[in-house]
């Protein structure tokens, strides 16, 4: 019997259409994100006044009107000023940042030595990088190559030991000593924290005294009374002659300062862990330190992931204070040569702040998508 | 005892060992193949970094030349820049031997701070800087003005004293850091701003238009800057006295560093004697230098007058006048005494 083909099933979907056209496009998106109500209508026109006031004549500062290459002040300032440019013109003066990059960079470090620190800075790159690829293999070797090898190649590098010549630490300076600083202070800060946060969790009470003590000791003293203490005073407590290299005080001022803090991240990541698996750890006979290890650390790291780096990133900007005990970081050498009198014009201190800036900026803006990166990859559960 | 080895080799590594603050100042120094000097954290021409990252500026050039007096090599000086606050913590600690740092030279730090001055390598002094357009052209003519000045500074006290002496009305406009009363001034917050008149001829260079501004002739405070020393070693207070005068001598005995190696046949006694060229002389040896440590300073590093002119004189950016930095026989006050 043949089949009633009166009967009709559709044997293929319908093709599917186009939105209708004033849901879609540039148009919509502008509609409904920007115009969709009255209120939105004032703010969306109010940033837009706000960005059209600010943006053009930062462009003009920065770069249009700015001086890109000269020797000296004469071509940053106006022919009033003593210069070149035809009066009224003001613009950053970015020939003063060429002039004084190799300071900015490597401070007052000789200069046929200067492909010390730059080898340095290769060498880091190296370790870095694989060790920030969570699928890149050998971890276990890379930090050790990178924490605890790289520091002392990198001591008799930049100071010289395999037959180099000296350079004593107060020749450093630049970018290179806030780097310096930062990796060693965040290098310190993170084990250390870790310990003192297990030890004011512990159950011993000489122990926990001693971290509290620590903690809130370090954690109630500002960062420059820590450095002025280290810089002014130590000296004159030591003995004749004897004096503590500054950029010794100064590391370890820093880590011990950074310590105290990243002790209280790790700890509020320890309190936010359920009771339970503490129980479970222990109901499986893992010692103290397995249960830490395996257990409780990595589940309250990956929590404090964000306190953590912003103590990190607190941390690279803090290292600029040492220019307060007569070192000169990044931003320390950029003032410094604000004083040097064939460059100073009304808009060179500016162009020094701003580039600063910028590169402090890329450093921090690197490390906060790097750990939002890293909360992404290790978000494995929580989240339902 | 291998702990203590090890803790011993650890305290080795971590303390660097400076000289010693004792009364041997030049031994150390000759011992350590160096002269530390404590200069500023950057003063425009007295001690700033330049484009390569050397110092340059009064200050340094006068440290250089107790280098080139002792080692006959300028570069043989470090320099450790100090904040008006570490300056002298650093110098009775003797993290430096010298300081040549913009210091004024008073009673109290001659006597309680337990330093020597001598020489005076500027004579500084407060000034007034004002705008063109107020037409004033003595400081007592600024009565009711206001007066842009950074406080908690002898400046501000030196300012009260001078206003008050001579019975003038002022508003002074006060304000933390140095830069921030610049930019005021410069902005015409204030009709005067006052501080230290080398300040004055910096602060000139980063206005937005210096021609519209005079410094005034008045200078209402003494501000003798020159180097300090630890009390109690006269050797070496000497040799850092003698730097200076021998390079105050030979700018007033025309001797260069262009024709110093000429002057050293020069008929004229006085210069012979300077530059050692004299038989058996005993010069630089009385010192503890060897008899050529003056015409090593002038040779290499210039006399008085050529630094002075391309630190911060004529030659440098900031064109300050000789003034009361002239020498004796110009109307200033650079006089020294004879060296024979």
């Amino acid at each position: 019997m043949a089949t009633n083909a009166s009967t009709f099933v559709r044997q293929s979907m319908l093709e599917a259409k186009p939105a209708p056209s004033n849901q879609t496009g540039a148009s919509h998106w502008i509609r409904t994100r920007l115009f969709a109500t009255p209120k939105d209508i004032v703010l969306t026109v109010l940033a837009l006044a706000l960005i059209a006031y600010i943006v053009p004549g930062m462009i003009n500062w920065l770069f249009i009107d700015a001086v890109w290459s000269g020797t000296d002040r004469t071509a940053c300032a106006t022919v009033i000023q003593g210069g070149v440019l035809p009066d009224g013109q003001s613009g950053a003066c970015w020939a003063f940042v060429e002039a004084k990059f190799q300071q900015f960079m490597f401070g007052r470090y000789p200069a046929d030595e200067r492909w010390r620190p730059i080898l340095v800075a290769i060498l880091f790159a190296i370790l870095l990088v694989p060790m920030l690829i969570p699928k890149a293999p050998f971890k276990g070797w890379n930090a050790l190559a990178l924490f605890i090898i790289l520091p002392f190649v990198s001591f008799f590098l930049l100071s010289g030991g395999f037959g180099l010549p000296h350079v004593e630490t107060p020749l450093w300076g630049g970018l290179m000593v806030t780097l310096i600083l930062s990796f060693f202070g965040i290098t310190v800060s993170l084990p250390l924290g870790i310990i003192l946060a297990l030890g004011r969790r512990s159950n011993m009470p000489v122990i926990k005294t001693i971290c509290v003590v620590f903690i809130e000791v370090i954690r109630g003293i500002p960062l420059i009374s820590v450095l002025f203490m280290a810089s002014v005073m130590l000296p004159l407590f030591l003995p004749d002659g004897w004096t503590f290299d500054k950029l010794l005080r100064a590391l370890i001022g820093v880590s011990l300062f950074a310590s105290a803090y990243m002790a209280e991240v790790v700890r509020g990541g320890l309190q936010a862990i359920p009771k339970g698996q503490f129980e479970g750890a222990d109901s499986l006979g893992l010692s103290y330190w397995q249960k830490m290890r395996l257990i409780i650390l990595p589940q309250a790291i990956k929590l404090v992931i964000p306190g953590i780096v912003n103590t990190f990133i607190g941390l690279f900007k803090d290292t600029s204070l040492v220019s307060i005990i007569g070192m000169f970081d990044l931003l320390g050498i950029v003032v410094l040569n604000q004083s040097d009198a064939n460059w100073s014009t009304p808009v060179t201190p500016i162009t020094g702040y701003v580039f600063a800036g910028f590169v402090f900026w890329l450093f921090c803006f690197g490390m906060s998508r790097y750990s939002a990166f890293m909360e992404r990859h290790l978000d494995t559960g929580h989240r339902h | 005892m291998k702990k203590m080895i090890l803790s011993a080799a650890i305290g080795a590594a971590a303390l660097g060992l400076a000289s010693a603050a004792s009364a041997a100042t030049l031994d150390d120094v000759k011992a350590k193949g160096s002269v530390t000097c404590g200069v500023s954290a950057g003063i425009p021409g007295f001690s700033n970094p330049d484009d390569k990252g050397e110092w340059t500026g009064i200050d340094v050039d006068y440290c250089r030349g107790i280098a080139a007096a002792i080692f006959g090599d300028p570069s043989k000086a470090k320099f450790v820049p100090l904040s008006s606050k570490d300056r002298f913590p650093a110098l009775q600690s003797g993290e430096v031997d010298v300081l040549t740092r913009n210091t004024t030279w008073t009673i109290s730090r001659d006597t309680s701070l337990g330093f020597n001055f001598r020489t005076v390598n500027y004579y500084d002094g407060q000034g007034f800087i004002v705008k063109k357009g107020l037409n004033v052209k003595s400081a007592l003519e600024l009565s009711g003005a206001a007066v842009c000045v950074q406080t908690g500074t002898t400046t501000e006290l030196n300012l009260a004293d001078y206003f008050k002496t001579n019975n003038l009305q002022y508003n002074p406009v006060v304000f933390e850091k140095e830069a921030d009363a610049t930019t005021a001034y410069d902005a015409g917050r204030c009709d005067v701003y006052t501080t230290d008149q080398s300040g004055l001829y910096a602060i000139r260079l980063k206005m937005k238009n210096p021609d519209e501004n005079i410094v005034l002739p008045e200078v209402i405070s003494k501000e003798p800057l020159g180097p300090a020393v630890r009390q109690g070693d006269d050797k070496w207070f000497d040799i850092v006295t003698w730097v200076h005068y021998a390079m105050v001598n030979a700018e007033e005995l025309g001797v260069t560093s262009k024709n110093v190696d000429e002057m050293k046949n020069s008929p004229n006694p006085d210069i012979k004697r300077m530059l050692g060229a004299e038989e058996g002389t005993k010069i630089g040896t009385d010192l503890g230098l060897s008899n050529e440590w003056a015409y090593n300073i002038i040779k290499q590093v210039g006399n008085y007058g050529e630094v002075f002119d391309r630190t911060v004189g004529p030659g440098s950016p900031l064109k300050i006048e000789r003034g009361l930095n002239a020498l004796w026989t110009k109307g200033g006050l650079q006089y020294a005494p004879p060296i024979r």
